[in-house]
């Protein structure tokens, strides 16, 4: 396996998060990481990615110690999509898709053909090509979020780790970006994303790391992972699991608050619609 | 291909990605030779010769005018000591190293204020803002009541730079330095030390007080070859240091993990930043005072100029040169006979200037 982590401790100051904790990332994947709020996910992310030192153990890149790499090597094989980043006033999609590729260059080669081949690539793959032109502080949040994909992109890293990349888009640009990492899991890469909808999760890994308090509670193929149980177990929520109609992957229905009420009495009480039945 | 002299290449290359490549629309043009590239802006260049030009001419200008008018070609024959006696001793004795003292100081400035407007991701990051001039002030006058030599103000004040900066740094550090932290801890850190700088002024003798008085404005006047020459040698050292700062701090401004994905070793970086940032900011404050606005505005006006996101330091570097000579020309001429500081001039024009290209832009 390219990318492991063993007996790692991460923490942030004085607030431990996990504790002797072994990841493995199988190589050509399309993993998803999942868990409540504050089970420890992005933190295991960023350890990973090498943006987070763990206390203890160590986070293992192509059988070397992350941190013993030199830093850019690093980064020409495995890239981040971070949770946030800033977009500098006016700068435009091309410049910014472009700095993707900062680890690939040097003071003396600032742009070489590779790296104009690799830009133009990644922002057709991404669909931004007709943005070239525009200042990314002008685009809708989707149309940004491909363009920070893309910049990941031009970076041309076997492995790309994404810190909850649909957050902050609305439902129809979530699976437009998903479709997207899809699409580049395909062609090969090996892909890691911290997901919160588990539905989606269920629906685009190939390998699910079901986390909770810092531990890896379950992990697999979602087919065979998710179950009524785990869900129960790690979100504290009860659930039934139909198959996706779609996609013939696991799909969680949560329990509803009430028992539906039956559909002759539903008249009666209609003048009490919305007011919460106890009990 | 490769193998072509130097030459002017505009990115969608005929010859190099596949023809179905739609590569960057707009055409940047780039420097090739052999595996050397060199990425080039059309507007930040055309900027920078702009500057470069105003500056020769501001430069001249004031060489050549004031009480006795030197003819311009009389002034090139006198800085290579062929001139006139009596252009020799005005051009080489009095204006050329005020020019030059300018020149420097300006440059300095400019570059101190764009390497801490980067790092700390906002423009009123600047050294005059989060304390560090503030700091080299509180030096200065302290030397000066103290009665100090020149070398002495100018080392009191580098050291209080540097002294200050410690302590900024040291209380915005948390989990490293974040922008905001280091922008507020540095405002009040600064109004703490400009309260100790007027404690000073009214308990120092009158004398003394006006020297003070007139050195904490910023000024040019009276600088000769020995004030020049140290901010010379700074630049000098610390110019490369900021070169290579430039492409890593470029790429800080989209976040520090984005920085970090791309392989850039954030917190080493930063330190070296702030380092060459605060010796720039003292150099320039121990050689001409605490010169106002020019680290604030000079960055910002050489941004608005070039239209490129974020800080450019070389840009900033000649915006800082020019807009210090031309405030210390107008500064000498415009109320004439009455001399002003500089520092009130750099206020005035920068200020204004600032102020009309953030009206002109739309947002």
């Amino acid at each position: 396996m390219r990318l492991y982590g063993t007996g790692l401790t991460l923490s942030y100051d004085k607030r431990v998060v996990a504790t002797d904790l072994d990841v493995t990332i199988p190589d050509g994947s399309f993993t998803v990481i999942i868990g409540p709020n504050a089970c420890g996910k992005s933190t295991m992310l960023r350890a990973l990615a090498r943006m987070l030192k763990p206390r203890a153990g160590a986070v293992h890149l192509d059988g070397s110690v992350i941190t013993s790499l030199p830093s850019k090597e690093v980064a020409r094989r495995l890239g981040l999509l971070p949770q946030s980043s800033i977009v500098p006033d006016g700068i435009t999609v091309a410049d910014l898709v472009g700095r993707g590729r900062y680890p690939h260059q040097r003071m003396m080669r600032q742009w070489s053909r590779e790296d104009e081949v690799a830009v133009a690539a990644a922002m057709r793959s991404t669909d931004v090509t007709e943005l070239a032109d525009r200042c990314v502080d002008e685009l809708s949040g989707g149309q940004r979020q491909r363009v920070w994909l893309a910049m990941a992109l031009a970076q041309e890293t076997p492995i790309l780790l994404l810190d909850e990349p649909t957050t902050f888009l609305d439902i129809a640009h979530q699976i437009e970006v998903l479709d997207l990492c899809a699409d580049l899991h395909e062609q090969g890469r090996t892909m890691v994303a911290v997901l919160h909808d588990l539905n989606q999760a269920c629906r685009y890994a190939t390998h699910l790391i079901v986390m909770r308090d810092g531990r890896i509670v379950a992990e697999g193929d979602p087919a065979s992972v998710v179950t009524a149980d785990l869900v129960r177990e790690v979100f504290e929520l009860r659930c039934e699991i139909i198959e996706d109609p779609q996609s013939g992957t696991p799909l969680i229905v949560p329990e509803a608050r009430r028992r539906p009420v039956a559909v002759a009495g539903a008249g009666a009480v209609a003048g009490t619609a919305g007011v919460p039945v106890s009990g | 291909m490769n193998a072509s002299p130097p030459a002017l290449a505009s990115v969608p290359d005929p010859g190099g990605p596949p023809a179905d490549a739609r590569t960057v629309a707009a055409p940047r043009p780039v420097l090739r030779l052999r595996s050397w590239s060199l990425r080039l802006s059309p507007r930040g260049l055309a900027a920078g010769a702009a500057i470069t030009l105003a500056g020769l001419a501001v430069s001249l200008f004031a060489l050549s005018t004031g009480e006795f008018t030197v003819p311009v070609p009389d002034i090139v024959a006198a800085l290579f000591g062929e001139g006139p006696p009596v252009a020799e001793l005005i051009v080489d004795r009095l204006r050329a190293p005020r020019v030059l003292t300018g020149l420097l100081v300006g440059a300095a400035f400019g570059v101190s204020g764009a390497i801490f407007q980067s790092i700390t991701r906002n423009p009123l990051g600047s050294p005059d803002f989060i304390g560090f001039t503030a700091g080299a002030a509180t030096g200065g006058i302290a030397a000066v009541i103290l009665g100090g030599s020149a070398w002495q103000i100018a080392g009191a004040s580098l050291a209080g730079c540097v002294v200050c900066a410690i302590v900024v740094y040291a209380l915005a550090f948390r989990r490293g330095v974040q922008g905001h932290r280091l922008v507020l801890v540095g405002i009040g850190v600064g109004a703490l030390l400009v309260s100790a700088d007027w404690y000073m002024l009214t308990r120092a003798d009158i004398n003394d007080a006006a020297t003070a008085g007139a050195w904490i404005t910023g000024s040019l006047g009276g600088r000769g070859w020995e004030h020049a020459i140290p901010v010379a040698y700074a630049l000098a050292a610390l110019l490369p240091v900021c070169a290579w700062l430039s492409r890593p701090l470029r790429m800080m401004e989209l976040g520090d993990d984005a920085a970090r994905a791309v392989g850039i070793r954030v917190e080493p970086v930063r330190a070296v930043a702030v380092v060459a940032g605060v010796l720039l900011c003292g150099v320039a404050t121990a050689a001409a005072g605490p010169v106002a606005f020019v680290a604030l505005a000079a960055p910002q006006l050489a941004r608005r100029v070039s239209r490129s996101p974020g800080v450019t330091l070389p840009l900033s570097a000649l915006t800082g040169a020019v807009l210090l000579i031309g405030a210390d020309l107008a500064a000498q001429r415009l109320f004439a006979p009455v001399q002003l500081p500089v520092g009130i001039m750099t206020a005035a024009i920068g200020g204004i200037y600032l102020v009309f290209l953030l009206r002109r832009e739309r947002r």
